[in-house]
């Protein structure tokens, strides 16, 4: 016991006990799964077509959706390259069934059919159709357990969609139910406010969603609110989830600190011609400060006007000075590099304009990863120590 | 000429199979620890077969399915299989009602135990699944006790027979 709790000593031991378990599992899970396939294979035709011109019109509808997003993750894309945050590559993701399998009695556990042969790592993070389900903590060849976002040892960092502020959702060992203990009485959240994965941390990325705030109750006469959220994720009639790879969002990571038209091509490839242009403009950037290559993606940041996305995220004071101090100085070199290049191509310059009330408008996301801008060195170490997400809440 | 082992063992597995069979989710903090029941009945009655080691078997494939601490069943089950070997005797001849008492005095000091490694793990979390089982299990075990009985019952006869 000592040797699993201390070292990872026994995680072999464990995987090839888990692997010759895994027929028991699945002998388990099969009358579930067959109850499931009959009812499946006896609805009547009816139902069927029914359901098959519903899930057609909903197709056609996703699709109308997917065509916009393809332009505005482009745009985001664009954007995120103006700003030199992290760019936000599409996630891989591979689908799991979940066995139906109890295991302890005390936490929110499942275990997936998807193991190391499918790729699935540690610190894995799981989403279903609606909202992040969980992490996998253990993995075995061909299984992998899970542990649910409601799981009381369970912590995530979200951020609120609505003004981007950020905190950590604590699971409460009911499936129905998410805490967010960390939120003082004078911060801005309503029920109803949309709770997404801030990415902080790591374990999970960007931008999922997590759980609506049904309640937030100050009765208590504490400095902070009671906020209690439900989780977006059905999870208590998990069928199926996506193991998102984290890999993906760990390249995007390491391709900012690469020079930045790879960055600008790499997300905008699947885009229309527009962004074209903003490809070429950082270009231009590092060839004038010559001397501070380093410094050169930080010089981007000021011109399409920062402050009023700093003053979306002015909830978060301590981050804020520090770009400007860097932008200061580095003002004038790009101002003449750049002046040129927008008269130059005036979509291009268009396309500036447009980006700052864009950027502002957008800015709920944004703030959630400005803050980590100033210091990319904290943020690529988090993907390391996938344990952030789930440290004891206590 | 002792029966032979064999369907023990499969008694044994099929309650560790039992145990993981997902319940109502009202009823998932009382879900009865089968394979404890069934482990605790062979010890008493068979002492010389079922015994300290078969509960170490049994309770590291508990580990895996529940992912709990590698060893943390297996050494609550062999410190519950010791107890009974050592007290078989005198509880073999205790009418019913004492012997679930004892079952349940058992079975507290297991979730005992394994609340007190759950602690020190840095683990323990408190919620009807910490004590719902030894509740239901005590229910169960007069239950379990019968069935149990039929099958040793068998088992012996079809010995006698062949021998």
């Amino acid at each position: 016991m000592v040797l699993d709790h201390r070292g990872s000593y026994l995680e072999e031991a464990r995987r090839q006990l888990a692997a010759a378990f895994y027929p028991v599992q699945q002998a388990i899970n099969a009358p579930f799964r067959a109850s499931r396939w009959l009812s499946d294979s006896l609805a009547s035709r009816d139902a069927l077509l029914a359901e098959n011109a519903d899930l057609r019109r909903k197709s056609l509808v996703n699709d109308a959706t997917l065509q916009r997003y393809a332009a505005l993750q482009a745009e985001n894309a664009r954007l995120r390259a103006l700003l030199d945050s992290t760019a936000r590559v599409p996630d891989k993701v591979v689908i799991g069934e979940v066995l139906s399998v109890e295991m302890d009695r005390l936490h929110h556990r499942i275990i997936v059919n998807k193991g190391q042969r499918s790729g699935t790592r540690d610190g894995q993070a799981l989403i279903d159709a609606q909202g992040v389900v969980g992490q996998v903590t253990r993995t075995a060849p061909d299984s992998a357990e899970a542990l649910l976002i409601t799981d009381p040892d369970h912590a995530l960092p979200v951020e609120v969609v609505r003004n981007g502020l950020r905190t950590i959702a604590v699971g409460t060992g009911n499936r129905n139910r998410l805490s967010l203990p960390y939120l003082t009485r004078n911060q801005d959240v309503e029920p109803g406010d949309l709770l997404v994965t801030s990415g902080l941390g790591g374990a999970f990325p960007a931008g999922y969603p997590v759980g609506t705030v049904t309640k937030v109750d100050d009765s208590r006469g504490d400095a902070f609110r009671d906020i209690t959220a439900r989780p977006a994720a059905r999870l208590d009639r998990l069928h199926e989830v996506l193991l998102v790879l984290p890999g993906t969002s760990r390249v995007a990571a390491d391709a900012e600190l690469a020079p930045p038209p790879g960055l600008a091509a790499a997300p905008v490839r699947g885009a229309a011609p527009p962004p074209a242009s903003p490809a070429s403009e950082p270009a231009p950037a590092p060839a004038a400060p010559a001397a501070t290559p380093a410094r050169a993606p930080v010089v981007l940041t000021p011109l399409p006007r920062r402050p009023p996305a700093d003053a979306g995220a002015a909830s978060e004071g301590t981050t804020a000075p520090a770009p400007p101090v860097e932008s200061a100085p580095a003002l004038p070199s790009p101002a003449t590099p750049a002046a040129p290049s927008a008269p130059g191509a005036p979509g291009g310059d268009g396309a500036t304009a447009e980006g700052a009330p864009a950027g502002g408008e957008d800015s709920a996301p944004q703030p959630g990863t400005s803050p980590a801008e100033p210091a990319p060195a904290t943020d690529d170490p988090g993907p390391q120590d996938a344990s952030t997400g789930q440290e004891p809440a206590g | 000429m002792m029966p032979s082992r064999w369907p023990v063992w499969l008694l044994l597995f099929a309650a560790v199979a039992i145990e993981i069979v997902p319940l109502p989710e009202g009823l998932a903090p009382f879900r009865p620890p089968w394979a404890t029941l069934v482990l605790l009945y062979w010890a008493l009655m068979w002492p010389g077969r079922v015994g300290i080691f078969t509960a170490f078997g049994i309770g590291l494939v508990l580990d895996v399915a529940e992912g709990s601490l590698l060893g943390q069943n297996a050494f609550v089950l062999a410190g519950l299989a010791y107890l009974v070997l050592r007290f078989h005797l005198r509880m073999r001849i205790f009418p019913l009602w004492q012997l679930t008492l004892s079952v349940f005095v058992l079975l507290f000091l297991a979730g005992f135990v394994n609340l007190w490694i759950d602690g020190i793990a840095g683990r323990a979390s408190f919620g009807p699944g910490r004590w719902g089982p030894v509740l239901s299990a005590t229910l169960l075990w007069p239950v379990v006790m019968g069935a149990m009985d039929r099958v040793r019952e068998r088992l012996e006869r079809r010995d006698r027979s062949f021998a």
